[in-house]
């Protein structure tokens, strides 16, 4: 693989550029919902010339660390449905060690293009309108695997049923895959899945993708570890700075009411990365 | 529940703690190595002194890679843990499908551990 932007630098700037990035990357990733991996894995390829293999595994640890880090304020308030998350963590966790060990064959441009694919995907699904429609339809394997629940809404608890198990069982699959090749947490998928195929209000579904990203995450992970994909010098920086950036960010989250311009800024600025990915692994310059 | 407050507070503790050591590791790793070029333009595998068998040797040495390594996989740990309290949580529940159905995800997990190392 032919690398036509070799850059030089010393270690410590090397970090320091890393540790501000990353940093931005857990704040926008926070504020919108999105995880900081979209930005970090442009950053280290394109930016910073470092091997796709190396960008994946830091975004994949960074993942787990804002995932872990959240979704223990959403446990707490009883919005995360625990069980539906893990019952469909046996889909994902299947999925991301398929992917993990596909991502092992597939060549770097091509992991490039899919990033790209799937970053412009993202960022349409955040732009998407949110709804908190609540499902009361019953199913018979949702009732058997105790899928139902209610979450906590102004003052009350709000009911709600799942459908459509099997479908979006399916679908979990796919987004474990994807996150197994890509190093993401593939949130937009399992929201996609909750969402749109088992009619879980949005609420509920963005806190339990959430919550199911750490594990989902750690199947590939300990594939990741054993192949060199996690290396200690990109990761330490990417972990720090987006943890940082993600608690920063749900400090103005609370401040703010409204942070719709933001969305869509970072909407824009992902549509750039992703068009970048795309044209430059179609050259096959990652 | 209960379960879920601890559960809440052990993600909490898991991630800053790894981070806490990775920043350790990394003070270390900067000061020895800081003023070095940066090399990552080739993927070159898993590098001596991160290998499963050699870390602790390394961390005795203070090498501060593996310091950052040990924090990386503390992290990694965190939500397998988790999972862990999630089961004997529905244990005590006496909800014994999904105290099932999560020790099959941590089967998963640990089957992909134990067969990611080819290739």
């Amino acid at each position: 693989m032919q690398h036509e932007r070799i850059v030089l630098m010393t270690v410590l700037t090397f970090t320091l550029i890393l540790l501000a990035g990353a940093y931005a990357a857990g704040l926008l990733g926070s504020l919108t919902g999105l995880g900081g991996g979209f930005v970090v894995i442009p950053l280290l390829t394109l930016a910073l010339g470092v091997d796709i293999h190396y960008a994946i595994g830091a975004s994949l640890v960074s993942a787990i660390a804002t995932s872990s880090g959240s979704a223990a304020a959403y446990v707490k308030e009883g919005i995360t449905n625990m069980r539906l998350g893990i019952f469909l963590e046996i889909a994902t966790t299947i999925g991301a060690f398929t992917g993990a060990i596909l991502a092992a064959f597939i060549p770097a441009h091509f992991i490039a293009i899919l990033f790209g694919t799937v970053l412009i995907f993202s960022a349409i699904i955040s732009l998407k309108k949110k709804s908190n429609e609540v499902n009361l339809k019953k199913s018979y394997l949702a009732e058997k695997l105790k899928l139902d629940g209610q979450f906590p809404e102004g003052g009350g608890f709000i009911a709600y049923r799942v459908i459509n198990v099997a479908g979006g069982f399916c679908m979990m699959i796919v987004a474990g895959i994807i996150s197994g090749i890509l190093g993401i947490g593939s949130g937009a998928l399992k929201v996609v899945a909750m969402d749109g195929v088992m009619r879980i209000p949005f609420k509920v579904s963005t806190t339990t993708s959430n919550f199911m990203i750490g594990v989902t995450a750690a199947a590939s992970a300990v594939v990741y570890l054993q192949r060199g994909y996690i290396d200690p010098g990109i990761c330490m920086p990417v972990v720090i700075g987006v943890v940082l950036g993600a608690l920063s960010g749900s400090k103005i989250l609370v401040r703010t009411a409204s942070a719709a311009w933001l969305k869509y800024l970072f909407a824009g600025i992902i549509l750039i990365l992703a068009i970048q990915m795309i044209y430059n692994g179609l050259l096959g310059r990652i | 529940m209960r379960i879920q407050i601890i559960i809440g507070q052990l993600l909490r503790i898991g991630v800053f703690t790894s981070i806490g050591i990775a920043f350790l590791g990394g003070v270390i790793y900067l000061s020895r190595h800081g003023h070095e070029v940066v090399d990552y333009a080739t993927f070159k595998g898993i590098p001596d002194y991160v290998k499963p068998a050699n870390l602790f040797t390394s961390v005795f040495e203070l090498r501060g890679r593996a310091i950052i390594q040990v924090g990386i996989m503390l992290l990694i740990a965190t939500p397998v843990v988790r999972l862990i309290f999630s089961a004997i949580g529905f244990a005590a529940e006496k909800d014994y499908r999904y105290a099932a159905i999560t020790v099959l995800v941590l089967g998963i997990i640990i089957f992909s551990m134990l067969s990611g190392k080819a290739g």
